[in-house]
C-alpha cells in the first residue's frame, strides 16, 4: 500500500530585539556568562511587573505581514503554568486566545511544483532558560540568560507533506524573516527551533493517521533525518503491527538516528492558561499598524525580477545578490552612486562576497556601508585607482567602516599618476634590466610582454593607466 | 520625620519581606516597593512592617505562620495595633478586604483607591487583577495625605494609569445621594446593623438621600472573586519552590522531594485550600465553566455597579459580618466573608471605611469618597 504523510510544523524563532521582552535586559547572551543578563523581573522574583517591550510587538506584526496573516488589532498576553526549574516564575507569558496574527500563507517551491502552505496563527512569547548538565559531576546548572528572550511561534496548519517541503518551507521562513530583520534565524545558534507534527495515512484517505510530536533537532538536516526515520516507523507499524502508536511527544537523538517517548497525551500537563492581568490588552491602532507595513521590504523574487529587468543583470548575479538583504542593500547603494549596475554587482559577487568567505561570515553579517563602496567603484571606473589597490582598500573598509575611499587612496599611494614622464623612466631601467625578455618578445613571444608589463606596473606600485603604460612599453621596445 | 507603618505584603530593600508565609521568612528583596520609594522622597521614614496573614488573603491576621493574632480571645489586627502608635498611616496590600475589614473593626480609616491608580511594582503579587495598595489611618486627612503621595502614574508597573486619570481621582464632587445594599444588611451581626442604622441616620442629617437597593448581580461578587483571586494566587505562589530563595525542607531526598517537602511545610492551610480551588479552576475541564464565568460576572457586576452611579454618587455596605471574629473562627470563613468586600476588589471601584461602613465610589471618586470621611469625621466629633 501506499502512504502519504502530512506534516505540521511550530517554528519559535528569537526575535532580534535589543533587550527581553518585558525587562530592560540585554537578549543577546550567546556564548555570554551564565547568568549575566539577567534582573530580578525576568528571574521571576515576586514584585517585578512585565512591561512589554513595544518592538517585540512590531516585530511581530511586520512577521504576520511578511507571512500574509490577519494582524489582530486587539492582541493580549496570557499566563501558561508549567513548573520546570528554567522557568523560574512557574509561568511563560504568552498569547493563547488573541495571537498578533492569524490566518496566512507561505509560498514554495520544490522539485513538485509551487504550493501554498497555511499559516495558523503567529504568537509572541518570552523563552525559557537553559538547563546546563555536568555529567562528570552528575549536576544540572541552571543559565536564566535565555529567559525573556522574545520569541514568536510560527504554527503552520499540517499542510506539508514530506522533507523536501519541510525544509523549503522552512528555508522560505528564513528569508522572509531576514528580510524583513526581525530574526538572525540560525539553528545553529538556536534562534530558530522547529517542531514536528507528523502522521501517516494510506493515499487518498481522508482520515488523519496518528499524530506524534517530535522535538529536539538543531538543523534542518536533522529534521529531515528526523522525519524520514518517523514516516518509516509509522508505516512499520502501521503494516507489520510492530508497535501500537499514540498519541505521544517524541525527542529525536541525533547522533542515534532515533526518536523516543518523551511523554503521551494522558500524562501531558495542563497548562491551565488564563489572561495576564498584568499586560493589559494591546491595541494597534491604524497608524501604528500603517508604520509597520511602511518598512516592509521588498520579496526576494520582485527584487530579483528588478535585477535582471530593470538592471539587466544576469540570472545568476541576480540569484547571489538576492540571497540576503544586507547583501542587496549594499548592492542598492552602491549602484546609486556609481550608477553602473554590473560593475557594482561584480564587486558584490567577486571582492565583497569572497572577502566575507575568507572572515567566515555570513551574507547577512555583511556590514558594509554601499556608498563608501560606491565611491570606491568611481575610483576604479574613472580610472583613479588600480583594480589591485582598490581591493586593499576595500579589504581597509571592512576593519574600519569609517574609511573615505578616495582619502585613504591619496594618504597610501594608490592614485594613479598620470606622469608619462616617470612611466618612461621605469620601462627603460626594466627593459634595460630584462634583456632575454625583450629578445623574447621581439622573437615573437607575447607571453614576454606581459612579463615586462608586470613588472613595470610593480616599479609603480599599480598606480598607472594600463593601456598608457601597455602603449610606453611597446613603443620603447619597438624604439630599441 | 514623618513616620509609616507599611504592611509585609510590600517589599522593603533593608528589612525582609515574608507576606505571612514561612515560604519567604527572612527574604531580603533586591528593591522595593514604588509606594515606598515615594514615600521615601516625601520625607517618611518607615516605623515599623506590620504582619500579615499569609499572602494577605486571609480575614485580618489569623493564619500568619507564627499563628493567629489574637487580643483578648478576638483576633486582632497587627496593622490596626501599630497604628496605634505614633505613625501617620500605614501604606497595605488590600487583596481579599483584610485591610477594610481592619479598619471598620478597630474604628480606623481605609481607602482602597481606584485600581491602577497607585502602582503595585514592589508589592508581592497575589491576585494582581484586583490587589490594590490601600491606606489605613486613624483620619481621613491622614489617608487623604498619603494617597496623594503614592499615587500617580508608573512605568514599571503595566496597569498603571496614567497621570492624567490619577488626577481625576482628586476631583471633589458632594454626596447627594447613596444606596444602601440591601443584600447585605440581613447577615451581619447586631453590632454591625446598628452602625448602618446609626450612619443612616447621620446622613439623612446631612441632608443626603438614601435609598436600600437590591443588586443580586453585586451581591455574586465573592463567588466570582474567590475564583479569580485563587487561580491568579495559584499562579503567582508557583515560583516558590525551595530553590532559588525562600524556605528549604531540611529533609529531602532528590529534587521532587526537595519541591514537594518544601511546599508542605512552609505554605498554611488555608493557602494550600486557595492553590488547590485556584488550580483546579483553570484546568482544561474547568476553565469555561468556571474562570471564564467568572470573569464574566466581574464585567456584569461593573456594569451593574455603572448603572447604579446613574443616580447613586456611592454605595453603601458593611465591611464585615461582625466587628469581632472569635479566635476559633475557621480559616476558610473568609471565603464568605469577603461577600463585604469582595465587590470593590473585584470591580476594581474605589472604597472607604469609615465609623465601620464601607462606602464604594465609581471610578476616580476616591477625592470625593475622602472628602465625604473627612466632613463626617468633623461633624462626628
Amino acid at each position: 500500500m501506499k502512504y502519504e504523510t502530512v506534516i505540521g510544523l511550530e517554528v519559535h524563532v528569537e526575535l532580534a530585539t535589543k533587550s527581553k521582552i518585558f525587562c530592560s535586559c540585554s537578549a543577546h547572551s550567546f556564548g555570554a556568562e551564565p547568568n549575566s543578563h539577567v534582573c530580578p523581573a525576568c528571574c521571576g522574583m515576586p514584585g517585578m511587573l512585565p512591561v512589554v517591550n513595544k518592538r517585540v510587538v512590531d516585530y511581530g506584526m511586520k512577521a504576520g505581514m511578511m507571512l500574509n496573516c490577519h494582524i489582530n488589532r486587539t492582541t493580549t498576553f496570557d499566563k501558561k503554568s508549567y513548573y520546570y526549574p528554567d522557568l523560574p516564575a512557574a509561568y511563560q507569558t504568552t498569547q493563547w486566545f488573541a495571537p498578533v496574527a492569524v490566518n496566512g500563507t507561505v509560498e514554495i517551491e520544490t522539485s513538485g511544483g509551487k504550493k501554498s502552505v497555511r499559516i495558523k496563527q503567529i504568537h509572541m512569547e518570552e523563552d525559557a532558560g537553559k538547563l546546563v548538565h555536568d555529567i562528570r559531576e552528575d549536576t544540572t546548572h541552571v543559565d536564566f540568560n535565555r529567559t525573556s528572550v522574545p520569541l514568536i511561534e510560527i504554527v503552520s496548519q499540517p499542510d506539508l507533506s514530506g522533507a523536501e517541503e519541510v525544509e523549503a518551507y522552512l528555508e522560505r521562513l528564513k528569508t522572509l524573516l531576514r528580510y524583513a530583520k526581525v530574526a538572525e534565524c540560525e539553528m545553529a545558534h538556536g534562534t530558530m527551533r522547529c517542531d514536528v507534527n507528523l502522521s501517516v495515512r494510506p493515499e487518498g484517505s481522508n482520515v488523519l493517521g496518528v499524530r506524534t510530536e517530535m522535538k529536539n533537532m538543531n538543523s534542518i538536516e536533522a529534521i529531515k533525518r528526523a522525519i524520514e526515520y518517523e514516516v518509516s516507523r509509522h508505516i512499520d507499524a502501521i503494516e507489520n503491527g510492530t508497535e501500537v502508536l499514540v498519541q505521544e511527544t517524541r525527542r529525536w537523538d541525533d547522533i542515534k538516528g532515533k526518536s523516543y517517548a518523551m511523554r503521551t497525551k494522558e500524562t501531558a500537563g495542563d497548562y491551565r492558561y488564563f489572561p495576564d492581568p498584568n499586560v493589559m490588552p494591546i491595541v494597534i491602532d491604524d497608524e501604528w499598524f500603517d508604520s509597520i507595513k511602511a518598512t516592509l521590504p521588498e520579496l526576494p523574487e520582485v527584487k530579483k525580477a528588478r535585477y535582471t529587468g530593470e538592471y539587466g543583470l544576469s540570472d545568476y548575479d541576480a540569484d547571489q545578490l538576492t540571497k540576503s538583504i544586507a547583501v542587496c542593500e549594499c548592492f542598492e547603494d552602491a549602484y546609486s552612486v556609481c550608477g553602473n549596475a554590473k560593475d557594482a554587482a561584480n564587486w558584490m559577487i567577486s571582492e565583497v562576497m569572497s572577502l566575507l568567505n575568507v572572515k567566515k561570515m555570513t551574507y547577512d553579517m555583511l556590514d558594509l556601508n554601499g556608498i563608501t563602496l560606491g565611491e570606491l567603484i568611481v575610483l576604479v571606473s574613472g580610472g583613479k585607482v588600480g583594480r589591485a589597490n582598490a581591493k586593499k582598500i576595500l579589504a581597509a573598509i571592512f576593519d574600519d567602516p569609517s574609511i573615505v575611499p578616495e582619502e585613504y587612496a591619496k594618504a597610501n599611494g594608490f592614485i594613479v599618476s598620470n606622469d608619462t614622464g616617470l612611466i618612461a623612466t621605469v620601462v627603460k631601467e626594466t627593459v634595460a634590466a630584462d634583456p632575454k625578455s625583450v629578445a623574447d618578445f621581439k622573437g615573437g613571444k607575447e607571453k614576454a610582454l606581459m612579463a615586462l608589463f608586470g613588472k613595470c606596473m610593480k616599479q609603480l606600485k599599480g598606480n598607472c593607466d594600463p593601456q598608457v603604460l601597455r602603449k610606453i612599453l611597446i613603443d620603447h621596445i619597438n624604439g630599441l | 520625620m514623618k513616620k509609616i507603618i507599611v504592611d509585609d505584603m510590600l517589599l522593603t530593600k533593608d528589612l525582609p519581606t515574608t507576606a505571612g508565609s514561612k515560604m519567604l521568612e527572612g527574604y531580603m528583596s533586591l528593591f522595593e516597593a514604588e509606594a515606598i520609594s515615594r514615600l521615601n522622597g516625601a520625607g517618611y521614614t518607615i516605623s515599623g512592617k506590620a504582619e500579615v496573614g499569609e499572602f494577605a488573603i486571609d480575614l485580618i491576621c489569623e493564619t500568619n505562620y507564627k499563628g493567629a493574632f489574637v487580643k483578648k480571645g478576638k483576633l486582632a489586627s497587627p496593622v490596626a495595633e501599630m497604628l496605634e502608635g505614633d505613625a501617620e498611616a500605614a501604606v497595605c496590600m488590600d487583596v481579599n478586604g483584610s485591610v477594610r475589614r481592619a479598619a471598620a473593626q478597630n474604628s480606623l480609616v481605609s481607602i482602597k483607591p481606584t485600581y491602577g491608580t497607585v502602582s503595585r511594582f514592589g508589592t508581592v503579587p497575589v491576585a494582581c487583577s484586583g490587589e490594590t495598595v490601600s491606606v489605613m489611618a486613624k483620619s481621613a486627612d491622614n489617608c487623604e495625605a498619603v494617597l496623594s503621595i503614592i499615587a500617580g502614574h508608573d512605568d514599571k508597573d503595566g496597569t498603571s494609569l496614567s497621570d492624567e486619570d490619577c488626577a481625576k481621582a482628586k476631583e471633589v464632587s458632594p454626596m447627594r445621594r447613596i444606596a444602601v445594599l440591601g443584600n447585605m444588611l440581613k447577615d451581619t451581626d447586631l453590632a454591625v446593623a446598628r452602625k448602618i442604622e446609626i450612619f443612616r441616620e447621620n446622613l439623612a442629617a446631612k441632608g443626603i438621600e438614601v435609598c436600600e437597593i437590591n443588586s443580586d448581580v453585586i451581591a455574586a461578587s465573592s463567588a466570582a472573586w474567590n475564583v479569580l483571586m485563587c487561580a491568579e494566587l495559584c499562579n503567582n505562589v508557583s515560583r516558590y519552590d525551595g530553590v532559588k530563595y525562600g524556605y528549604r525542607a531540611e529533609n529531602f531526598s532528590g529534587i521532587d522531594e526537595l519541591y514537594t517537602n518544601s511546599r508542605t511545610e512552609a505554605f498554611g492551610e488555608l493557602l494550600k485550600c486557595a492553590i488547590l480551588f485556584g488550580s483546579d479552576t483553570l484546568s482544561t475541564e474547568n476553565y469555561m465553566k468556571v474562570y471564564d464565568k467568572s470573569l464574566r460576572v466581574r464585567r456584569v457586576v461593573s456594569e451593574a455597579f455603572n448603572a447604579l452611579f446613574e443616580q447613586y454618587d456611592a454605595v453603601m455596605m458593611p465591611a464585615c459580618s461582625s466587628f469581632d471574629y472569635s479566635e476559633d473562627i475557621e480559616d476558610t470563613a473568609v471565603f464568605e466573608e469577603n461577600y463585604y468586600t469582595a465587590p470593590a476588589s473585584i470591580t476594581g471601584l474605589p472604597a472607604v471605611v469609615i465609623d465601620g461602613v464601607q462606602l464604594v465610589g465609581k471610578a476616580f471618586s476616591e477625592g470625593s469618597l475622602l472628602a465625604f470621611a473627612k466632613e463626617y469625621e468633623k461633624e462626628a466629633k
